[in-house]
């Protein structure tokens, strides 16, 4: 569609990228309908062509952000159901980056948004922090029905509420060292340790280590990781995702250059999407840029990467496992078929919930700061997964997990907790019986 | 911004009034229903042909049917102009607003109420997609037949409105054709109901005047809708041609002899890059044409069916002929189909004609449509429903070049008058909208509009019901 930057605004790398973005779209409206928050509030402003029409608006007339724009923006998921709907190839997903970077730079939030804000910034990132604000997320549970009473006070209790109701066991997975292949070595890769997986569930990256050295993969877990920037990233604060994109960069070139790297592997899928795209947001940056490309290109998911393994086709088990697929997955990091096609392969039954191009609401942070939006696309969700009558749910992402798992009795577990039962691994404590 | 196409001079009553208008809204609806803050108004300013543009004063999205007619009411009291709106998926600018309306979103209202197999009908609330409705009763064995490109997101509010189609029409008919009951609110705030489960009503037909009234008699609220059992199978195989006559002429040949595919679609080489880049759905891209023909029925009916069209093809010098070899296939033989409009957008903008013609003219009205693009320096893509001549010619431009876009728009006036003249009409599917508005007189004599716009007067004397549609500014009868 028509676009209106004077050529001083175009000078601007990140708006001239946005007016690109915005010339490719037509306007067609069918990013509408697979949008979560357009199925769920009816709203344009609340749908991907909507947003994209007050982000055009607000860049055109160089306007600093206001509460109407971020309103809706702030409701998106950043599923990036839309990019894959888009027919016209619409770079959503920088545009509205762009959009929060403009927000965070530009406006102003009501006190108590800008300390929860500050507050989810100065902790999920931080495993050490995060435990500890679990601990006492744990002791102030009580208060969360008083705080779910005061709108503004909300993601509190949504916070108090998320919270797991046991603590996990401190896994030594997230240790730095190499882990040696059981048999012959067949290919070297990192693996990102990450930030809130490890405190929430280290049985995920157990099971990854378990299984690759099972099939020969020799595995670092580098020194000096840390969080991918995601979440802060989503949230708008640039630089400071830029400094953990650059510090994993830094870390990861130094296990490419030393040892080489057939993968970097990610089992969280919103990471995964973050990492992918290192390469674009560090592209501005000369001492960075290709080093940043390289680790975008050698990131891949754990499923991508297992799916390479050609591992061995297992019995059937009389085991139905609904898979559902992370937004960062299908839609981010457009892996559909991967995780369904080692799960068959291992021997499990794999149903498609329906609806399941939508988001269940978790989405990085937005369980926390749209706690009404985000409860109703759960719900949304787990009725969808319950009607396959699944035994367990498998998926590629913790904060889905966390979120489904929150709304359903069926037990919900990393797709690559159930390969290394499958393939000779211990049972995962979450499956009951048998 | 294109300036071609007027609008009505907002009502200066109207505008003076604009906060006292506001507030009174704010009475009838719930805060979440209502959108008048002015940075949040700018979504609302276009629809899919997206070159024109204008505010509205306020737009309301009611929950219910009573929302609804609260708001009817107190614009008709006014003097207030109102445009409704479904997704906002039109191609002929139905709904874009004007300074002085509130527009009517049916966004909220997306439900689908009951689903009765023994009669085989739905009823939806006006803003649920038309997929949605297939996708409902899929599962069960039934569909809704009319397929309009945009199914998956436009509504059948809008779909109603004008009288949308589809690939699949040429079997089954347009929605008018398949709707068999409405609950509307007309312009004073009355709720009627028009139609039924049954096939016909008692009295006169306005059911049949109000599909493909372009929001102009009243609002729709809620369809009763006729569900179609699904096939036994339904098979999409692509024939390519060495030049777009052949492929037209192909077309008349195969209808002309008896034989109703459930679908024929065309695609000349620029929409089938444009399709293929999106969809990968292994179009061939050694051909100049392509018919996407489904059959439909079991084995033996489409293999029966197939074989005839083969045989008339190869008449016209066919290339290639290809079935699909999967459901998945399949599925993406028509993702890429419906999606060519959106797809364009990767290469250029552009706008989408409409036109009907008589099936003997097909390769005429293609060879004269190269004509005026040539003469107007643009490029075009042709991407239609062959089945039924409802031909969609996407003439590309460069929105950022007024010149280029006044040029488009020229030509595309040209495009249509080329139907008309050749015994067809300005619009198949789309509706008139602004889009086709001043060409109107081209297609009809006087006496003709006159006769519609008195059936237009007689629901809504004031003209506040989407008023810059479908009827040149000029001519109209005042109240």
């Amino acid at each position: 569609m028509q676009t209106n930057f004077t050529l001083a605004q175009l000078a601007d790398p990140h708006v001239a990228e946005s007016e690109q973005i915005l010339r490719r779209c037509v306007h067609c409206g069918f990013c509408t309908a697979t949008c979560p928050t357009y199925v769920t509030l009816g709203n344009e402003l609340d749908s991907p062509r909507g947003r994209i029409y007050l982000i055009k608006d607000m860049l055109e007339n160089g306007r600093p952000a206001d509460e109407e724009v971020v309103t809706h923006i702030d409701r998106c998921l950043s599923c990036l159901a839309c990019v894959t709907t888009c027919p016209s190839g619409v770079d959503y997903m920088h545009l509205v980056d762009h959009a929060r970077i403009h927000i965070e730079n530009t406006y102003r939030r009501p006190l108590i948004d800008r300390l929860i804000r500050s507050l989810l910034a100065a902790v999920l990132p931080y495993p050490a922090r995060f435990r500890i604000a679990l601990g006492l997320a744990r002791l102030g549970r009580p208060f969360a029905p008083l705080l779910n009473r005061v709108p503004a006070l909300k993601p509190l209790g949504a916070m108090l509420d998320l919270a797991p109701k046991s603590t996990a066991r401190v896994s030594d997975s997230a240790n730095p060292g190499i882990r040696a292949p059981e048999i012959e070595k067949r290919g070297r890769v990192a693996i990102l340790s990450g930030c809130a997986q490890p405190v929430l569930d280290p049985d995920i990256n157990d099971a990854t280590l378990r299984l690759l050295a099972r099939f020969g993969v020799e595995v670092v877990v580098p020194e000096g990781e840390g969080c991918c920037g995601a979440l802060v990233h989503h949230m708008g604060r640039e630089e400071q995702a830029l400094d953990f994109a650059r510090r994993n960069v830094d870390v990861w070139t130094r296990e490419i250059d030393n040892g080489g790297l057939d993968a970097i592997i990610i089992t969280a899928s919103g990471c995964g999407t973050t990492i992918k795209d290192y390469g674009h947001m560090l592209r501005l940056d000369p001492a960075y840029a290709d080093k940043a490309a390289r680790v975008s290109n050698l990131a891949k998911d754990i499923t991508e990467y297992l799916s390479t393994l050609d591992l061995p086709r297992l019995e059937p088990k009389r085991l139905n496992v609904a898979y559902h697929s992370a937004c960062s997955m299908q839609h981010g990091q457009k892996i559909t078929m991967a995780p369904k096609n080692l799960l068959k392969a291992a021997g499990f039954t794999v149903r498609d919930p329906g609806e399941g191009h939508l988001c269940c609401g978790s989405a990085g942070t937005y369980n926390i700061l749209q706690p009404d939006i985000s409860a109703q696309l759960k719900a949304r969700k787990v009725r969808n997964i319950e009607a396959t009558k699944a035994d367990v749910i498998a998926t590629g992402n913790i904060g889905c997990i966390t979120q489904i798992a929150s709304g359903t009795a069926i037990p919900i577990l990393h797709t690559v907790e159930l390969l290394d039962w499958a393939y000779g691994g211990p049972k995962p404590e979450k499956i009951p019986g048998r | 911004m294109a300036d071609t196409i007027s609008f009505l001079k907002p009502r200066e009553a109207v505008l003076s009034r604009r906060a006292a208008i506001i507030a009174d809204l704010t009475e009838l609806l719930p805060p979440e229903c209502l959108v008048h803050e002015a940075r949040e108004l700018v979504p609302f300013e276009t629809d899919a042909f997206v070159s024109y543009r204008r505010l509205p004063m306020a737009v309301a999205l009611p929950k219910t049917t009573a929302q609804v007619a609260a708001v009817m009411k107190y614009c008709n009291r006014y003097g207030i102009p109102v445009v409704p709106r479904g997704a906002g998926t039109s191609l002929s600018g139905g709904a874009i607003p004007q300074e002085d309306a509130v527009v009517l979103g049916l966004s909220k209202m997306s439900r689908i109420l009951e689903v009765d197999y023994a009669n085989r009908t739905a009823t939806v609330q006006a803003g649920v997609t038309n997929l949605n409705i297939s996708e409902a009763v899929g599962i069960d064995g039934f569909f809704y037949a009319p397929d309009p490109s945009s199914q998956l997101a436009c509504t059948i509010g809008g779909n109603i409105g004008m009288n949308s189609g589809g690939a699949h029409c040429l079997k089954y008919g347009v929605t008018t054709n398949n709707l068999l009951g409405v609950k509307m609110v007309l312009v004073d705030g009355t709720v009627i109901e028009l139609g039924g489960k049954h096939l016909d009503a008692a009295g006169y037909d306005l059911l049949g005047l109000v599909c493909g009234s372009e929001g102009q008699l009243g609002i729709v609220t809620e369809a009763v809708v006729r569900l179609i059992a699904k096939p036994e199978g339904a098979r999409p195989v692509l024939f390519g041609f060495d030049t777009s006559e052949h492929a037209g002429a192909c077309v008349a040949d195969i209808i002309g002899s008896g034989i109703i595919p459930v679908a024929i679609e065309f695609m000349d080489k620029p929409a089938i890059e444009i399709c293929e880049a999106f969809a990968h759905a292994g179009y061939p891209l050694d051909v100049e044409a392509l018919l996407i023909v489904e059959v439909e029925g079991s084995e033996a009916e489409m293999d029966a069916m197939l074989k005839a069209i083969v045989e008339i093809a190869g008449r016209h010098g066919v290339k290639t002929v290809r079935e699909s070899q999967s459901a998945t296939e399949a599925a993406l033989i028509w993702k890429g189909r419906k999606s060519a409009f959106g797809a364009t957008g990767r290469i250029a903008d552009y706008i989408c004609m409409d036109g009907t013609v008589p099936l003997g003219k097909l390769s005429y009205v293609l060879n004269k449509t190269s004509e005026i693009i040539d003469r107007f320096g643009l490029r075009v893509a042709n991407v239609f429903h062959a089945g039924d001549g409802n031909m969609h010619p996407l003439i590309l431009f460069n929105a950022n070049d007024p010149e280029d876009a006044a040029r488009a728009e020229e030509a595309g006036n040209e495009i249509l008058k080329l139907c008309v003249d050749a015994g067809g009409c300005l619009t198949g599917e789309h509706g008139v909208g602004i889009e086709k508005r001043d060409l109107m007189r081209h297609q009809y004599s006087e006496a003709d509009l006159n006769q519609q716009m008195a059936v237009r007067y007689a629901f809504d004397e004031d003209w506040i019901l989407n008023p810059s549609k479908v009827f040149p500014l000029d001519g109209r009868p005042t109240a």
